[in-house]
């Protein structure tokens, strides 16, 4: 039987705060990260995701002090994104005590890195983002660097091509439905889960309950979500939730 | 005093942050000599099996380790690679381990292949036998996991407990002062903290 699917909580850290973002825009404040993570330690989290979302934009390095004191506060395990460009900057990260790293922008010109940073990590520690939303004809295309910059491949391609590259797991990562409580998109889910062997979060869009039980019966090895852990609707007022045992409800 | 194991290699802090949480001393360190003059060593570890010999190799803690854990019979707890090493060689980069106990770690072959590698998040233990360390667990524990690799021993014995992922695997084992952990307590919740808390009080 496969493992029961993580579910995951994802943190955007931005100016050294934890933020939260709408389609990867307007980033509104939410509160001190180290406070999040330690309401996320009470709730026995599988996992977290932290995403430094300045990094790319801005050609920046990841905000080393505070993902190290984020890394040390958590029990449980904690992947990071944004700014991972180098096998040096993976590596420093690990030593941090991350023990994920997702890739997205460097991947437009480096897929070698992902084998890289596994050779000494294991594939385990690299997750490959593919970030993806709908143009103005309503073709969906992958992008890089915080969704501006389009990608020539599908994105089954880019999956094909990460898991190629050793990744151990993927991120699928909707822009279109980041904040907007619309549900997963399970029908490119469904698709890339047919389409490689690896593990596939799925990622925007999270509502309720039951997107995680159709992901799940999808293919889904996890769902993230940011929005529906730290907001309470309809105002989107900060509150910090977690369901516990759903999968037994 | 616990001494953590740094090598370069993984994740020492969290478990130095999870022994603060209990209250429980720890030091992480590169010393040889404090190494030596620990009450208890962990030797944790993320990585690949060759790489994690070689640094051990490099820094002159293999013999330490070995002398430790096999001629002083001091206790000792590998987590995940660390683990791993102890055992006598592993199909990854198909090296000789530490040999600290009659094991050898392979790769996961699975028939069903729904199932994925790497064998990654949460699972359960089902615990052959009764030890110091499993005092006092709570209700339907469950641990996290991440490797591609497992630990098979060749004496039943030292099997502490088993996990079911397409097949039966060592999850954990204990022989006398040595203890093993595939998965990564201090990443598991309240469920690791009481296999640490235990593990402290050895």
């Amino acid at each position: 039987m496969p493992l029961q699917p993580r579910i995951i909580p994802v943190l955007l850290l931005h100016k050294g705060g934890l933020y939260k973002t709408k389609q990867f825009k307007k980033p509104s404040y939410v509160g001190d990260p180290i406070n999040a993570v330690r309401i996320f330690n009470e709730k026995q989290v599988d996992e977290l995701m932290i995403l430094g979302i300045e990094c790319s934009v801005n050609n920046s390095a990841p905000n080393y002090e505070l993902i190290e004191e984020i890394a040390s506060e958590a029990f449980m395990p904690v992947a990071y994104g944004g700014g991972v460009k180098s096998l040096e900057i993976a590596k420093k990260l690990f030593g941090l005590g991350i023990e994920k790293v997702v890739l997205n922008t460097v991947l437009q010109h480096n897929t070698q890195i992902i084998k890289e940073i596994g050779d000494i990590y294991g594939a385990q520690a690299v997750v490959a983002c593919i970030d993806f939303k709908k143009n103005l004809f309503g073709k969906t295309n992958a992008y890089f660097k915080s969704g501006s910059t389009k990608a020539d491949q599908s994105i089954a391609q880019l999956a094909k091509l990460y898991e190629a590259a050793g990744a151990g797991e993927l991120l699928l990562n909707d822009i279109d439905r980041e904040c907007t409580y619309s549900g997963y998109n399970q029908s490119i889910l469904k698709k890339i889960v047919n389409t490689v062997e690896i593990p596939v979060v799925i990622s925007g869009g999270a509502s309720q309950v039951s997107d995680f039980s159709e992901a799940a019966q999808n293919g889904a090895s996890g769902m993230a979500a940011g929005s529906m852990f730290i907001y309470q609707r309809p105002h989107n007022a900060v509150l910090i939730s977690y369901p516990s045992n759903y999968f037994y409800s | 005093m616990t001494s953590i194991i740094n090598y370069n290699l993984g994740n020492p802090k969290s478990i130095k942050n999870m022994l603060s949480y209990l209250g429980i001393d720890a030091v992480i360190s590169d010393d040889l000599n404090t190494l030596k003059s620990a009450d208890r060593i962990i030797l944790p570890g993320v990585g690949h099996f060759a790489h994690g010999m070689n640094q051990l190799d490099i820094l002159g803690m293999s013999d330490i380790i070995k002398e430790y854990a096999l001629t002083a019979q001091r206790p000792i707890l590998g987590i995940c690679l660390g683990m791993q090493l102890m055992t006598n060689f592993s199909e990854e980069g198909d090296v000789e381990g530490l040999c600290l106990i009659d094991a050898q770690t392979k790769k996961f072959q699975l028939q069903d292949k729904s199932l994925k590698i790497p064998h990654m998040g949460w699972n359960e233990v089902s615990w052959q036998k009764e030890s110091p360390v499993l005092h006092g667990l709570s209700e339907k524990p469950r641990y996290y996991f991440v490797h591609s690799y497992f630990v098979e021993c060749n004496n039943q014995n030292d099997v502490l407990g088993t996990t079911h992922y397409g097949q039966d695997f060592v999850s954990a084992f204990q022989h006398n002062n040595i203890i093993g952990m595939q998965f990564h307590p201090e990443k598991s919740h309240k469920f690791g903290m009481e296999l640490l808390q235990n593990f402290t009080k050895l």
